[in-house]
């Protein structure tokens, strides 16, 4: 970079941004190919809009007791109907991709990283540190991660930060895994062996030329395992382990609403519906993504 | 050769042991290093301090951790892991009696699940790309995604509220509860063995729903390995030689296919019965399944640790027997992983 002056670096920038373009408009033909996919990402970016403009959508307060109104199947007033208090399900709903977004991004802001440094340092440090960073690995990986923690909530008291941090606890192995082994692929290569030779230093080798490296298949693992971390964040709140009354956690709606189901089924059907096609389509996403950014994984 | 497999063996054993330890350290840490108060939690919080110091002995709280860490190893090798607060029993006995319960709700569902999914993967990589695979793509996606528990009360309010072809809640109707004197604690298999027909069909139609509904998800899970095992197969000269040869595409699937994706399943069903076990604690609430899932939740709600422990512990252990045997039978069983030495 400091061989550039400044007219070459804005050329670059000029035909990084061409490139990028160029690249966005690849993935959206190859997207376009696959209504499956382009489904799941509308319902997810449905679920971000949601979440970020929900008391502009989401048309009564979600906390607000209406006991004149309790019990109510779905209508126009009420889309989904209204619970045991008189809430308005449908808002809840809303106001609940709230949570379900910020469960499933602060899990993977606290995995991913971590995944991706422990499966660097590993796979590029080898030896010693390798077998028993990859040993341990293995063995968090071998935990039943729900259970687990389900013993950390229950240690720690129950709330959101805590079925955040248990949930991200027993998640980071499997990035980890495929950190080391893109490492392993990428540390002989030459321009590698080029950066080293003029003297680049180990954390500069690891952090600037092999992470990057790493970034797609781990964005795409790590999509992958929204749709696992959705139900075990779900689980938790079903449990009573997750985010606390009043806030509507989907998974808790389904625990309060299973007491009326045989006379007012709506009240724990809508939230499983929510659920189940929010994970659906972190899982068809994850998989068109995988698809599309990994030449090396033939469609199978 | 022969050494290199007992070899390896032993090593694997030696990692399931560590495996095991790190467990233990977990558990520990999660019951002792953490913020609640487990003496407040047995003496009550209004207690007098003298009370308090004595109870706080009596756990051995004020030695030190790694003292602590060792009693603990001791009386977990003596088989106490500590008196549940809830019934005032010992942790083993409760488990000992919850256990069987949800060993059969998840066996019956890894058996529902191997039935229907493996057929269902192998087909669908025969006709890959028809609708077929399309339908088995839809219904795996499917599996992965619903939550098993809203599932279980969707189940609940068709089958047995709406169209009462199974049985409710429960193992089995109260009428018959406490009927069969429990030997292997499966009550399926106990019903049959004193000859109580009634019992028996009573029970299975209590468990059929929660076993179908567990099942569902792992099946999704063995239908997508399944099926991307069969394809790895398809192109092998053998099918080629087979198909040459004149055999049926049912010859084929079952007397070619299947034995040389047989090792790699048991890899895959050893994992969906760990995770049918883990999948067992959320669903067993649903349908008021007596079994380890309904025993922790109602710990939970007293913040009785040892029974949460104890609980975690025992499905931790079965977990990582399941994967050291699902490491072994490919060591075994596939000549494969075998390294010919000189």
């Amino acid at each position: 970079m400091t061989l550039q002056n400044s007219i070459s670096n804005d050329e670059a920038t000029k035909s990084y941004a061409a490139r990028f373009v160029r690249g966005l408009r690849g993935m959206w033909d190859k997207l376009s190919q696959e209504p499956l996919g382009l489904f799941g990402f509308a319902i997810v970016l449905l679920l971000i809009i949601c979440a970020v403009f929900a008391p502009w959508i989401a048309p009564y307060n979600p906390a607000v007791q209406n006991l004149a109104e309790a019990l109510r199947p779905p209508s126009a007033a009420h889309w989904a109907g209204t619970d045991e208090f008189g809430r308005d399900i449908f808002s809840r709903l809303i106001y609940g991709a709230r949570i379900t977004i910020l469960t499933v991004s602060a899990v993977s802001l606290i995995v991913g990283p971590l995944g991706l440094i422990i499966g660097i340092v590993s796979g590029f440090a080898g030896g010693r540190i390798d077998s028993v960073l990859m040993r341990f690995t293995d063995i968090v990986l071998s935990f039943p991660s729900l259970i687990l923690a389900l013993a950390f909530a229950a240690a720690l008291g129950a709330g959101l930060e805590t079925a955040i941090v248990a949930i991200s606890l027993t998640s980071w192995p499997a990035i980890a895994r495929l950190a080391r082994a893109e490492t392993l692929i990428v540390r002989n290569t030459d321009y590698v062996s080029a950066a080293r030779l003029y003297g680049a230093s180990p954390s500069r080798l690891l952090f600037l030329y092999i992470a990057p490296m790493c970034v797609p298949s781990i964005v795409v693992r790590l999509t992958l395992n929204m749709a696992g971390i959705i139900l075990t964040a779900a689980s938790l709140g079903f449990l009573g382990l997750g985010a606390q009354p009043p806030a509507p956690e989907w998974g808790a709606m389904i625990s309060s609403g299973r007491k009326f189901m045989l006379d007012n089924w709506w009240v724990a059907v809508m939230p499983g519906i929510a659920i189940l096609m929010t994970s659906l389509a972190f899982n068809l996403v994850g998989d068109t993504l995988r698809d599309i950014l990994d030449p090396r994984h033939v469609r199978s | 050769m022969k050494e290199f497999t007992l070899l390896e063996i032993i090593r694997r054993l030696g990692q399931l042991l560590i495996s095991l330890f790190v467990l233990l350290i977990v558990t520990f840490t999660i019951g002792r290093v953490l913020p609640t108060d487990p003496v407040g939690a047995i003496v009550g919080e209004l207690a007098d301090p003298a009370a308090y110091t004595a109870m706080r002995q009596k756990l051995g709280l004020d030695l030190p951790i790694y003292e602590q860490f060792f009693i603990y190893l001791n009386s977990l090798l003596h088989g106490d892991l500590g008196v549940a607060v809830l019934t005032g029993n010992a942790v083993t006995k409760d488990l000992a009696q919850a256990f069987p319960a949800t060993l059969e709700l998840a066996t019956l569902a890894v058996i529902i699940s191997t039935v229907l999914g493996v057929p269902l993967g192998m087909i669908a990589a025969f006709f890959r790309d028809t609708w077929i695979d399309k339908v088995a793509r839809v219904i795996s996606l499917v599996g992965h995604s619903i939550p098993v528990f809203w599932f279980g009360v969707v189940g609940l309010v068709i089958f047995y509220a709406g169209l009462s072809w199974v049985g409710g809640p429960g193992r089995v109707d109260t009428y018959l509860e406490g009927l069969v004197e429990p030997r292997t604690g499966l009550l399926l298999i106990d019903s049959l063995l004193v000859g109580d027909t009634e019992t028996f069909w009573n029970a299975a139609s209590h468990i059929i729903l929660p076993a179908c509904i567990l099942a569902y998800s792992a099946m999704a899970y063995i239908t997508r390995m399944t099926r991307s095992f069969t394809l790895e197969q398809l192109n092998q000269d053998y099918v080629i030689a087979a198909r040459a040869k004149g055999a049926s595409s049912l010859q084929i699937l079952t007397g070619h296919l299947l034995p040389n994706i047989a090792v790699q399943l048991v890899t895959v069903l050893a994992i969906s019965y760990g995770t049918l076990l883990e999948g067992a604690v959320v669903t067993e609430i649903v349908f008021s399944w007596p079994g380890i899932g309904q025993y922790m939740t109602n710990a939970l709600m007293i913040g009785d640790m040892n029974a949460i422990l104890a609980g975690t512990l025992i499905i931790g252990f079965i977990f990582m027997i399941l994967n050291f045997i699902s490491d072994l039978a490919y060591l075994l069983l596939d000549p494969r992983t075998r390294e010919v030495t000189p």
